[in-house]
């Protein structure tokens, strides 16, 4: 059985309220003693993979996108069984509610659930102002980690077209449609590209996608790190803003996918535009591939077909 | 850079302090360190610009290495949020401080991938510290330059 929704008249103005939930709404989720159980999950996903062991919500399971979520040596996620595996370890059945939290203003959180929804989970949920909030509101942690009984859940494929776009799928939508590139200016223009001594992750060319507008991740986001208001994202996004239309199919990048999740969470299910699309190869591929177009400066640039 | 300079005690010790234990505790371990990390002097406390950025690091940290009579030190401070990144400057605090400046520069610049990190913590993140230890090293140089 699913968990209750958070009615919180805040959430409701979006297009999909049920896929928040308020730090209260999980404290009396916590204080019931649902969670943990086959009906609720939580999981901690942190860009640092350590945050976890300091202190974690109560019964909170970790998943880190990094060393659970990709594979160790081809560039792409878990396959249907290692899914299935994980999940399973962790607790959560098909049927199970997963509300997801982290660090960096749920970052890695929107990722992950970006990955569960490329695995067709149903009732995954962000909390709203993630592990930040959570902590400035002096809510409680603990070190204690849970040992789930195994759930046992099912091996479903992942789905790659639907939510997930690879370089072709790019390239093959320039011109069609809108691109939202979420890094930074300096990023966007191509005026930051060679960080010192630091050769490995290295990407050779700077610049955007041609066409991509620039509206980095943090726009979407209110002080508190909680998401803003439907109308403020609306005026970002759509009439006033980008334009973006519901028929529009979308595409958002960033540098590897992370931040980029946080506005596709954002534009799909928040805002209710239901072609989004993920490029999770992102600058990290694109800046390297071999003759890919890009435009470099303020401008968006055309594409010439 | 030498290949052929044996890697100094205290860097020995940490690193065969990882290697003995499994997957899983080798985090623990790297979170002590990050408990561990000490306190910057005063002098860097009121004015953190003195210490250097670490742009590698997706965590604000700064470091700074330092030439001093009795050898060389190494400072860093990064939040309570960023625990792997002060893991990692602790390392390089214990392993480094006390060094010779030539001891410095003859660590391997790889030293970050020979502690059994690799798959507990994932490469990408152990780049961080190998961001930190070159730019320890170069600024071992410039001051040795200086004289």
């Amino acid at each position: 059985m699913p968990a209750p929704l958070d009615p919180s008249p805040r959430l409701a103005e979006y297009a999909h309220p049920d896929r928040l939930v308020t730090t209260a709404w999980l404290a009396e989720q916590l204080a019931a003693g649902a969670v943990g159980t086959s009906d609720l999950v939580v999981v901690e996903s942190d860009e640092d993979v350590l945050l976890y062991e300091t202190g974690h919500i109560p019964g909170a399971v970790k998943i880190d996108w990094h060393t659970d979520l990709l594979q160790p040596v081809e560039r792409d996620y878990l396959d249907g069984a290692g899914f299935a595996e994980l999940l399973g370890s962790k607790g959560i059945g098909r049927d199970t509610t997963i509300v997801i939290y982290g660090d960096k203003n749920n970052w890695w959180a929107a990722y992950s659930a970006w990955v569960f929804t490329l695995f067709g989970h149903q009732d995954v949920r962000l909390l709203d102002g993630g592990r930040n909030l959570w902590v400035a509101e002096g809510r409680e942690l603990t070190t204690e980690v849970p040992e789930p009984a195994p759930a046992d859940y099912p091996t479903v494929e992942r789905d790659d077209v639907t939510f997930r776009a690879f370089k072709e799928d790019v390239l093959d939508h320039l011109g069609k449609g809108p691109i939202v590139d979420i890094r930074s200016t300096p990023e966007y223009t191509g005026e930051r590209l060679h960080i010192p001594d630091y050769p490995e992750e290295g990407v050779l060319r700077g610049g955007h996608i041609p066409t991509a507008r620039s509206v980095p991740w943090a726009t979407a986001v209110a002080e508190d790190g909680t998401y803003k208001t439907r109308a403020e994202l609306e005026a970002i996004y759509q009439a006033g803003g980008l334009g973006i239309t519901t028929d529009d199919e979308v595409v958002t990048y960033c540098r590897i996918g992370e931040r980029s999740s946080h506005t596709w969470f954002a534009l799909h299910f928040l805002l209710g535009l239901e072609k989004v699309r993920n490029y999770d190869g992102s600058w990290t591929e694109w800046g390297n591939a071999v003759r890919v177009p890009i435009v470099a400066g303020a401008e968006p640039g055309e594409y010439a077909a | 850079m030498s290949d052929t300079a044996p890697l100094p005690a205290v860097l020995t010790e940490i690193r065969e302090s990882f290697l003995e234990l499994g997957e899983r505790e080798r985090l623990q371990l790297l979170l002590e360190f990050a408990n561990e990390l000490p306190d910057v002097p005063e002098r860097y406390a009121v004015a953190p610009g003195l210490l250097e950025k670490v742009e590698e690091c997706q965590s604000p940290v700064r470091a700074f290495a330092e030439i001093e009579a009795d050898g060389v030190h190494f400072y860093a401070t990064a939040p309570a949020e960023a625990p792997t990144t002060r893991g990692f400057a602790s390392i390089l605090a214990q392993g480094l401080t006390g060094l010779s400046a030539q001891e410095v520069l003859d660590v391997p610049d790889d030293f970050a991938m020979m502690i059994g990190l690799n798959r507990a913590v994932s490469p990408l993140r152990l780049s961080g510290m190998t961001g930190m230890l070159t730019r320890a090293k170069r600024q071992v140089r410039e001051q040795l330059a200086r004289g």
